[in-house]
């Protein structure tokens, strides 16, 4: 089972992951980051990630720092 | 189970990121680290860094770093190029710096074939300054300093700077490419590194140009502002590569 390492400390809840994970799998959090707005988490209860990376290649701060597969 | 994704080694453990939301000045960080990580030069990296949002790049990388007065990054990198000629050298800058206040420069720099590599983000705007307009603002654009919008009569055209960079005789490479969707990435990431490569192998200069977003100062949302790069950007500057000495 695919999974990413998610350090939300780093979001600047820019949601550009939301739109780019294909199974969208990363949603809007209850949390607040250093912007002041949602952070994202990954949801995965079902084990559908695919680990194909497209989260981690698109966030722009680093908050995703690991993906295995 | 088998790590298929870290961050580069060149970047601090510890690094946050200071761009605003959504920015891809962190993309293509992401994107040079990881290019000079898998070209293993990471302890004899140097870079030349300009005036603008990318200068921040010593804030976050482990190698060594010279802040260079506005647009003169490529003169500074000639310099450092010569002298030390065993090292990798490169200059990561903004449109503005690079095309604009450090043309002569940069052009120079192509045209004696100094084997450094550029990477140029194109965010058509002076993005640190508030969004004033720079060479590569849209016929149309509305920034600061042209409030009703460029245009061609009063402002003239947007430069493409990948062009005029390849038409250099001591370019080895050039490539325009785009941070707006993930496919995009994976090219770019290829030709940076190509980038690198040409001047390890002593080929000539290396010079990427980055079709990136600046959604604070277009005032758009992230997403809205790489919809704005795929329809409005990429029409007028062509992604490609422009020149490419290893390929006949």
């Amino acid at each position: 089972m695919a999974y990413i390492v998610l350090d939300t400390k780093k979001c600047k809840s820019c949601y550009l992951c939301l739109d780019a994970c294909p199974k969208g799998l990363i949603k809007k959090s209850s949390e607040t980051g250093m912007t002041g707005n949602f952070v994202v988490e990954f949801d995965d209860k079902n084990g559908e990630c695919l680990g194909c990376k497209c989260c981690a290649l698109t966030c722009p701060d680093l908050a995703i720092t690991e993906v295995y597969k | 189970m088998q790590q298929v994704f870290k961050l580069p080694d060149c970047i601090k453990k510890d690094a946050k990121f200071t761009f605003c939301p959504g920015c891809d000045h962190g993309v293509a960080l992401r994107l040079l680290g990881d290019a000079i990580d898998e070209c293993g030069v990471r302890e004899d990296t140097i870079a030349a860094l300009c005036v603008g949002c990318s200068v921040f790049l010593y804030d976050f990388y482990d190698i060594d770093c010279l802040e260079c007065p506005h647009g003169r990054a490529t003169a500074e990198a000639t310099g450092i190029k010569r002298a030390r000629p065993d090292k990798f050298v490169f200059t990561y800058q903004g449109d503005g710096d690079f095309a604009a206040i450090g043309f002569a420069e940069s052009i120079y720099t192509a045209t004696r074939g100094e084997k450094v590599t550029s990477i140029c983000i194109n965010n058509t705007t002076y993005g640190m300054t508030g969004g004033q307009m720079g060479p590569t603002t849209l016929l149309g654009q509305v920034t600061t300093t042209t409030p009703f919008g460029r245009s061609a009569e009063l402002n003239g055209y947007p430069m493409k700077i990948a062009e005029h960079i390849a038409l250099c005789d001591g370019t080895a490479f050039s490539a325009r490419v785009s941070l707006d969707s993930v496919a995009n990435i994976i090219k770019a990431k290829q030709a940076i590194k190509k980038a690198c490569e040409v001047q390890i192998k002593g080929l000539g200069f290396g010079f990427v140009e980055i079709l990136s977003s600046c959604p604070t100062n277009w005032k758009m949302t992230p997403q809205e502002a790489h919809r704005h790069i795929r329809e409005k950007m990429i029409p007028v500057f062509p992604l490609g590569v422009f020149k490419d000495v290893t390929k006949g």
